[in-house]
């Protein structure tokens, strides 16, 4: 079987692209968010396919939101090409070493200290009256790379700038998966044991991943805090992290797609229950996700493999 | 002085309640090997219906005494029913999964619940204080506290030792053990395990809904208030080493200490110093502080 992925990603890319210019303002905004959600949620399923479920994704997340958003807070930096940089690099930082911790646990362990992780942070931000405590704070953009963003184009360019990212990291994901180190990760999650007796070092393909998808998941809250335009420590809660974990057994490890198209399912299914059944939003996901569990086990995305295979 | 004093009072007052949630969720994953999320929103259950019921029973002009009564009858109608509802209707045909998918599994009651509660209760809170109020004040020292946090405490020592009880001095609590050692084998034995997973995870279940009972007088009981208990009674199963009842008594102490203790000189570091805890024991022992050695499978 031919592989489509890299074809699909920038069909699609290119698409967003060119009907950016017509596409009214609230929907540029919910495909920002959902592709930035996906981003955080790529990083996760990239863990699930090491055998590893975080329960505390969201402290990336919003390490890399107020990562930028503090440039622009503290520093006066109103740059997003610099605050998406910071967004990068202080949750790598930070993942680099919490990993060193974090990659000899597995399975519940694993979750409940990737838990503790975000939530010490979320204490902290909390209660931090100089970051606005638990209100968070309003983030200001004013250019991109140097070049300043004219008014009511913001969400505009975050989009771009979120497609774009969006390809390069699921491209460059979708290489690394399929090298040689990239295919260890399932074997990992078959069986560790072997892959260390065949003389490969588990803890470093593992550490390897975990820094991985902390930058991904900072990017995403990077690019979160540019376009939403106000950041707030609820972003580190465990719920915030439920929900990734929500998304990608929804949308399954399969391929690099499967994250972005899992997140955009969801933030339409989310907008529509606010707008017409506020009171059962989360009944609605938590039946979708025992019925994902059950009756689909790799997630949506077995229905396109399905669909392609019978074809 | 009374500082130190207060600061451990408040400490065993606030352990007490942690304990009681800590142990229905360390006996599920004990027997079953499943980290119950859906334990908070039981527990918001339980606090639900004991305040609907002691407004009821108060409403009619009842003795007030008879509230208590109220109380437990809510925690086990809870119990009894969500216990057996879950395991049966749900857990049921999941097990043999991996660990992560069932607490994926529970997650996903726990939003079903979390939505159901708001659509029989609404969003409004709830009060029901005169269960709290009604046994008037005692005095240690200078301070003086209401005398239903005794009874918080003799609720959670006595679910501690009946628990503990029963786990190593019953017919039922040797096969339990049995059962946590080796599943398969006990079956083989003639154990019916079917069975013990039912009455366990009802028991965990009521458990919850006990924790939720007595809290209920104490707070305004309202949505969400499901969402925080559960991270808090994770780090106390954790800490203790998960499925160990004397690992969760321990961790249900030096929770509510440290929290008492942040609560008081510096309560700014209050949420962070209790899961910093949580990160630093799970750092020095991976499987928490009571864990028994685990033989690798290959």
């Amino acid at each position: 079987m031919t592989d489509h992925t890299l074809r699909v990603l920038l069909g699609v890319a290119a698409l967003l692209l060119a009907g950016l210019p017509f596409m009214p303002q609230w929907l540029a905004f919910l495909i920002t968010l959902a592709l930035a959600r996906g981003l955080v949620v790529l990083g996760l399923a990239l863990l699930m396919r090491t055998g590893l479920v975080s329960f505390g994704q969201g402290l990336y997340y919003c390490l890399g939101a107020y990562a930028a958003a503090l440039l622009d807070h503290a520093a006066g930096i109103h740059d997003a090409a610099l605050m998406l940089l910071a967004a990068l690099l202080i949750p790598v930082v930070v993942a680099l070493v919490l990993g060193l911790l974090l990659a000899s646990y597995r399975g519940i362990f694993f979750a409940m200290l990737s838990l503790a992780f975000s939530m010490i942070v979320f204490g902290l931000l909390i209660k931090t009256s100089s970051l606005g405590s638990s209100d968070g704070f309003n983030v200001a953009t004013r250019s991109i790379f140097g070049i300043t963003i004219a008014d009511g184009y913001n969400g505009r360019v975050f989009m771009a700038a979120t497609a774009i990212l969006s390809v390069i990291a699921a491209g460059a994901l979708h290489r690394y998966l399929n090298s040689h180190l990239g295919r260890l990760s399932a074997a990992i999650r078959d069986n560790e044991l072997r892959v260390e007796y065949l003389g490969a070092s588990v803890r470093n393909v593992v550490h390897l991943n975990y820094v991985i998808a902390a930058a991904l998941g900072g990017i995403g809250g990077g690019l979160t805090a540019l376009a939403v335009g106000h950041i707030d420590p609820d972003m580190a809660y465990w719920t915030t992290s439920g929900e990734f974990v929500f998304v990608a057994v929804l949308s399954g490890t399969g391929s690099v797609l499967a994250p972005f198209f899992g997140s955009v399912i969801f933030e339409a299914i989310r907008t529509l229950a606010n707008q017409y059944a506020p009171n059962i939003w989360q009944m609605t996901l938590g039946i979708t996700m025992l019925a994902i569990i059950m009756f689909l086990p790799a997630g949506l995305w077995a229905l396109f493999r399905r669909k392609a295979r019978a074809a | 002085m009374s500082d130190l004093l207060a600061v451990i009072i408040d400490g065993i007052i606030y352990s007490s309640w942690l304990f009681i949630m800590a142990t229905g969720l360390t006996l599920i994953y004990g027997v079953m090997k499943i980290l119950n999320i859906a334990h908070g929103s039981l527990y918001a259950l339980g606090a639900y219906l004991s305040a609907s019921l002691v407004g009821w029973w108060l409403a009619g002009g009842h003795d007030p005494y008879g509230s208590y009564a109220m109380l437990a009858a809510a925690a086990l109608l809870v119990g009894l029913v969500m216990g057996p509802l879950l395991e049966r209707g749900l857990l049921r045909l999941m097990y043999g999964r991996d660990e992560v998918v069932l607490l994926l599994i529970t997650y996903a009651v726990f939003l079903i619940l979390e939505d159901v509660i708001k659509l029989v209760w609404g969003v409004d809170s709830l009060y029901v204080s005169q269960p709290y109020d009604l046994l008037g004040n005692f005095d240690i020292g200078a301070l003086s506290y209401p005398v239903y946090n005794l009874v918080l405490v003799g609720v959670a020592v006595a679910t501690g030792s009946a628990t503990a009880w029963t786990l190593n001095c019953t017919r039922h609590g040797k096969m339990l053990l049995a059962v946590i050692h080796d599943r398969e084998v006990s079956g083989a034995m003639g154990i019916n395990v079917d069975r013990l997973y039912l009455m366990t995870f009802t028991v965990g279940t009521t458990l919850a809904a006990i924790g939720g009972a007595v809290t209920a007088p104490t707070l305004a009981v309202s949505a969400g208030m499901g969402v925080e208990v559960i991270v808090l009674s994770f780090a106390v199963v954790v800490i203790g080493g998960l499925g160990s009842l004397g690992g969760a008594a321990l961790g249900a102490l030096i929770v509510g200490m440290v929290r008492s203790a942040a609560v008081h000189y510096l309560p700014a570091v209050e949420l962070f110093s209790v899961y910093s805890v949580m990160a630093m024991v799970l750092i020095a022992r991976p499987k928490g502080l009571f864990s028994a050695a685990e033989a690798r499978k290959i």
